[in-house]
């Protein structure tokens, strides 16, 4: 049993052999849920799962090597809110089995080689820490100087409060290292997950040359109940899914759990297939 | 959470404090950005829209001079009057405002234009049509083209510079910081309610956040802090302006002169937090 799956179980059922949708409500073997890349087979509601899965479920088997897995960040505002954030940091780094909120590494995906990042929800959110943002542009770099297209499933609630304005520049720094692969001609395919918000749509998540997302996921950057208290709107139906952004032409394609790894391999096999050079398409 | 809790939290004279600065960059005397252009910039004229289909008034971009130099100019712009605050939306920009910026980028980088930038937004607006619009994406494609940038680039956090809205123009070479502004990856109230869940927090927040203007230049997310006249900006306009115009001339001069390369922008963002061995 990976820490993904207790995450992606935790949220559901206490039963340990059991698995309730969060949607639907209905409880499956847990077995057959994870077979379903915890995805419901009732309902198809895509249960929210953690970097470990992600990559799991992406990377051919055993091709996955880690980036940077000591790379931690530190508390630098020594910030205390209702708890001291270095007791959230340890407690989130047993739980979720990471140093920080972000999984980096080199994988094969069905065969092609790519660089692929993975964020943590379960850990504070998936939010941008330094540690997280240094993680992401490194990945980048590392695609760019292997040459490698760069993939990245983001699940983030956008800045982590508890670093301050640090946390901020973490947009910055992550669009600063997607200049490098632009430069080296190498594609980056951002992938939606839920929910991606705030500060990571707004900077690296958004900047994709290829945006894909999961069904219903929530993507936005300010959060419905903020928009709802600040301004009184109503909110129209379906408000921030994946669905809502791809018909206004801001995502390229909804894709089910199910089909991302098929997908993605089609994708790379043209951007990053022997008859990729330019030169010989105009030819 | 009871509020006797949270007292515990932050020293109540660290918070006063801290929320006495947020205070002076929001006094509604302050001077905005069209109040310091004019005193500290020569000749200049307004443009507008975005050349997509809107035109934001929460920002506003030109030409200027300034000494014998000439500039592209971007500023966030609050409104003074009733009905201005309302046509400014409080210098709140819908993903038009942020498109606006990219042109006059563009603009820049075409005409070899050094751009000066004036940031005093509470942060991006929080509306349904502007998610509807694009707001994460105007603003990523914003910070991209900043990065892109291929002329000098000064920017002058005056008032308030909040999150991701701010950091729409902020990327630049050199980052002056007005002595009573602030930059943060939230308002207070804002961050007050995530971490307290207590917007009435905000004063604790605003402590815990520690986002003086000072602390910024210590971390070397600013290059200098320009100080105020006593008691702040609000006392005297002509003053502040004096104070600032200087510094902008001296600071672009730096730039300009020092042989300008954007990949050193962009080492500049990727390496920012100093943290980590390159």
């Amino acid at each position: 049993m990976s820490i993904s799956a207790t995450y992606a179980r935790s949220q559901a059922a206490p039963d340990a052999g059991a698995f309730t949708c969060a949607a639907c409500k209905v409880t499956y073997p847990l077995a057959q849920v994870a077979g379903n890349l915890y995805v419901c087979p009732g309902c198809s509601h895509h249960a929210r799962i953690g970097a470990h899965e992600r990559v799991r479920q992406l990377a051919d088997r055993g091709t996955f090597q880690e980036w940077d897995a000591a790379l931690a960040g530190t508390d630098r505002l020594e910030f205390f809110d209702t708890r001291a954030y270095v007791d959230r940091l340890d407690e989130a780094r047993v739980r979720q089995q990471l140093p920080d909120a972000i999984l980096t590494g080199q994988a094969a995906l069905h065969g092609h080689q790519v660089g692929l990042a993975a964020f943590d929800f379960g850990f504070m959110g998936g939010s941008l820490s330094t540690a997280v943002g240094e993680r992401l542009a490194r990945a980048i770099e590392h695609s760019a100087d292997a040459g490698l297209p760069f993939v990245c499933v983001t699940s983030s609630g956008g800045a982590r409060m508890q670093e301050g304005v640090f946390s901020l520049m973490q947009m910055a720094k992550s669009v600063a290292a997607l200049h490098r692969l632009a430069e080296a001609h190498l594609p980056f395919i951002s992938i939606l997950v839920d929910p991606t918000m705030g500060g990571s749509i707004a900077s690296f998540a958004a900047l994709g040359d290829v945006i894909l997302a999961e069904p219903k996921a929530m993507i936005g950057f300010t959060g419905a109940r903020v928009i709802t208290q600040a301004t009184y709107e109503q909110l129209p139906a379906g408000f921030q899914t994946s669905e809502f952004h791809h018909a206004r032409g801001l995502i390229d394609r909804v894709v089910d759990r199910r089909e991302l790894k098929a997908v993605l391999a089609q994708l790379l096999a043209v951007l990053a297939g022997p008859s990729g050079e330019h030169s010989q398409a105009l030819a | 959470m009871t509020l006797g809790e949270s007292e515990e939290l932050a020293p109540p004279d660290d918070a006063a404090a801290a929320w006495a600065h947020v205070e002076v960059s929001r006094h509604p005397d302050r001077p905005y950005s069209l109040d310091l252009i004019a005193r500290c910039l020569d000749d200049f004229i307004e443009l507008h829209g975005d050349r997509q289909g809107g035109d934001d008034a929460a920002v506003v971009i030109g030409l200027a001079r300034l000494g014998g130099r000439r500039l592209a100019v971007v500023a966030n712009q609050k409104g003074r009057t009733l009905e201005e605050r309302g046509r400014r939306n409080f210098g709140m920009a819908h993903p038009e405002g942020y498109r606006k910026a990219q042109r006059l980028f563009a603009l820049a980088g075409r005409l070899q234009l050094p751009v000066v930038s004036f940031i005093d937004t509470p942060g991006a607006y929080p509306g349904v049509a502007a998610e509807e619009r694009g707001q994460a994406w105007a603003i990523a494609q914003t910070l991209e083209a900043q990065l892109a940038l291929p002329t000098p680039y000064l920017a002058v956090v005056i008032g308030e510079g909040g999150s991701g809205g701010a950091l729409a123009t902020l990327l630049a070479d050199a980052v002056l910081v007005l002595e009573h502004a602030f930059l943060s990856v939230a308002s207070p109230e804002a961050a007050a309610a995530i971490l307290f869940r207590d917007a009435g927090q905000k004063q604790h927040a605003a402590a815990a956040l520690r986002l003086e203007a000072a602390n910024l230049l210590e971390w070397g997310i600013a290059d200098e802090i320009v100080p105020e006249p006593p008691g702040g900006a609000h006392t005297d306009w002509d003053a502040t302006a004096a104070l600032l115009r200087p510094r902008l001339e001296e600071r672009l001069r730096v730039i300009t002169e020092r042989g300008f390369d954007p990949a050193r922008r962009r080492e500049r963002y990727r390496r920012l937090d100093g943290l980590f061995e390159a």
